[in-house]
This record gives structure tokens, C-alpha cells and sequence, in this order.
């Protein structure tokens, strides 16, 4: 695949991400204000999360937005600011990437399981 | 204070290259002065090793842009009454190599101008007919709204993005590939578009809109920098990018 290319799918992967992370954050910040109306323990909210599907696919969409989304925005600031480049930058991404999906994903499996 | 007798205008001007340092200069004010007149006339009367560029006096060349007072500005169009009554500090454009004084070196910018291949490229084959273009067509709209460019690089020099990445092609680089690109007589479109959808294209543009405040023809590179972002996403969408 020529650079372009990649540059480009980078490009429209951010924008997507994006957007689908403008949805799940609006869910995300409505469902607690919604949920907390009249305090809420650990106990209660682990009863409403385990071996819920909705959530779980809710939130993996979110930690995979995430984890697309905040590795391409931290690419380009460290090549802006640190001038940082190359295939060096692009491994350490894709490192960060994982490890974002990764914790992401561990901490939804406390949750639900 | 020399800046602070009537009818005098106190310059502060960049000497040297890079590590330079600034000299006063003392210029009689006259009516409608502009800033390429208060030059001219420290060079012609006061110190004729100044070093600065300029060809058309009229807004058309794009040679005089320095930066007036931190902002660059197209110095033969820029009238000093309008800037204030406090002194002029005048230095070469930003985000280019200096050569001497107020003269910057634009062969970075008209560089990356071809990087992005902002020339008409036309067919192969010459078309036995004109090509007609519909004055009224959406792509001519978008040509006409970014033709306008003199190529004087005051975009360039008020951009955040080319200060920060010098791969930057840059918005006035950027606004002539969108002109091109929506040229119907353009063959070079391919090309191009794989040009500007590298790490420097205009993927690269955070919008921050220096270039639509600054431009003195009332451009918006900005929109035809997010004209190009569109064509580019479109294009990997269904895996047109060579």
C-alpha cells in the first residue's frame, strides 16, 4: 500500500472515529447523570453491568473508537512538536493502540463478567 | 523620542540573516504612506544596503509581503495610518529561511507549490474541441473561489501547521490543487491527488484558518484545504489513491 494511501485511510479512520465517538460519549456522560440520580454503589452498578450485552458491545465500540482515534492525533502531535517520524513512531503507535484496546477491554471484562 | 515627533514614523527593521538584530530608523510621515513606501524610502534616503523585494506597487505581484508589526501583510497595499500611531516593526516572513533583512527565501514555498502539483497538467492527446466549461457548474464555483492567488505567501508564513511540520505543503500549495482539481481540463488529477493525500497534504491542516484572516485577496484557503480533505477521503473510500 502506498503511503498515500495509508496517510489517507488514517485520515478517514480518525474522522470516523470521531464521530462515533461523539455518540458514545453523549450516551456515555447521559446514562451516568440518568443512573446516579439518587447515588449509586459499586454493588449496584456491577448488578446492572454483569452479563449485559448492550453494555458490553456499547463499550467495546467505545474502547475500539478510542483506541483508533487517540493513536493517529498522537502521531501527528509528536511529529508536529517532537519531530518525531518514521517507522520508529508508526511501531510505537501501534503499540499504544493495543495497549489502549488492551486496558479497554479488561476493564469492560470486570464489568460484565 | 524619535518615534514620537509629529510628523515622523519610528521603523524598527530586521538586518541580517538569521542572526540578526533589529536598526531604528526615523521616516517622514506623508498621506496615503504604505508600508512599501516607508521601505523604499529608508533603502533610496537612509541606508542603501537594505534588502528587500518588490515588483508591482499594486496589490497584483506578490513580491512585497514582510511581516508588519508581527502579522504579514502585503507591504505596497498596507497604508501605515491604518496601523496606529506606535512605531513599525518590520521583519522578513515567517516560516521561510531569511536571506538578508526583509528578504525571505520562498523557494521552500514554490517547492512544495510543485510537490503538490499545483500546474495545469493538460491531456496527452489534444482534444479535437474546446473543452466547455459551464460558468455556472459546481467545480468551476470552486475554481473561481480560490483562482484569485498571487503567490505571495503571507498564508504561509501566518500558518501554525507549516511552522510546526515542515512537510507541510502549505494552504496557498493546497488552494492552486484545489483549483486544479477542479479543473475538467486538468489531466493530472490522479497524480495530484495522491500528492496531497501524503503526510504533509492536507490532512495535515488543523483548520486553525491563519490563511482565510490573513490572505489580502480575501481568499479561504481553509475551505478548499477541506474541499481537498473530502475528495481525498472519497477516494480511499473506494480505493482511487495510487
Amino acid at each position: 500500500m502506498s503511503r498515500a494511501r495509508v496517510e489517507a485511510w488514517l485520515f478517514v479512520a480518525q474522522r470516523a472515529s470521531a464521530a462515533a465517538l461523539g455518540v458514545c460519549v453523549a450516551v456515555h456522560l447521559a446514562t451516568i447523570v440518568y443512573a446516579v440520580r439518587g447515588g449509586l454503589t459499586a454493588a449496584e452498578i456491577l448488578a446492572r453491568t454483569q452479563g449485559s450485552v448492550a453494555l458490553a458491545l456499547f463499550y467495546g465500540v467505545f474502547v475500539l473508537a478510542v483506541a483508533i482515534h487517540a493513536p493517529i492525533g498522537l502521531r501527528a502531535i509528536f511529529r508536529e512538536h517532537l519531530g518525531w517520524r518514521g517507522a520508529a513512531l508508526d511501531a510505537g503507535i501501534a503499540i499504544f493502540a493495543v495497549l489502549l484496546v488492551w486496558l479497554g477491554w479488561r476493564a469492560l471484562g470486570g464489568l460484565f463478567g | 523620542m524619535r518615534g514620537m515627533e509629529p510628523g515622523t514614523i519610528s521603523v524598527r527593521v530586521w538586518r541580517g540573516r538569521e542572526d540578526g538584530g533589529f536598526a531604528e530608523y526615523s521616516v517622514p510621515r506623508r498621506a496615503s504612506q504604505t508600508v512599501l513606501d516607508v521601505v523604499t524610502f529608508i533603502q533610496r534616503k537612509l541606508d542603501p544596503t537594505l534588502a528587500y523585494r518588490y515588483a508591482c506597487r499594486v496589490g497584483m505581484c506578490g513580491s512585497c509581503a514582510m511581516t508588519v508589526n508581527g502579522r504579514p501583510r502585503w507591504t505596497c497595499r498596507t497604508h501605515v495610518a491604518k496601523l496606529g500611531a506606535g512605531p513599525l516593526t518590520l521583519e522578513p516572513l515567517a516560516n521561510l529561511p531569511r536571506i538578508k533583512d526583509l528578504a525571505a527565501d520562498l523557494a521552500p514555498f514554490f517547492d512544495k507549490w510543485a510537490q503538490a502539483l499545483g500546474r495545469f497538467v493538460p491531456p496527452a492527446e489534444s482534444k479535437a474541441e474546446f473543452a466547455e466549461v459551464p460558468p455556472d457548474s459546481k467545480a468551476r464555483q470552486a475554481a473561481d473561489a480560490g483562482i484569485e492567488c498571487i503567490g505571495c505567501a503571507v498564508c504561509y508564513a501566518a500558518c501554525d501547521t507549516a511552522a510546526w511540520n515542515p512537510d507541510y505543503l502549505g494552504p496557498a500549495a493546497l488552494n492552486r490543487a484545489w483549483t486544479l482539481m477542479n479543473d475538467v481540463r486538468d489531466a493530472a488529477g490522479p497524480a495530484r491527488l495522491a500528492a496531497i493525500a501524503e503526510a504533509g497534504g492536507c490532512s495535515a491542516c488543523h483548520s486553525h484558518q491563519s490563511c482565510r484572516e490573513h490572505c489580502p485577496k480575501n481568499l479561504n484557503p481553509t475551505a478548499s484545504i477541506a474541499g481537498l480533505k473530502r475528495m481525498v477521503a472519497k477516494a480511499a473510500l473506494a480505493g482511487d489513491i495510487e
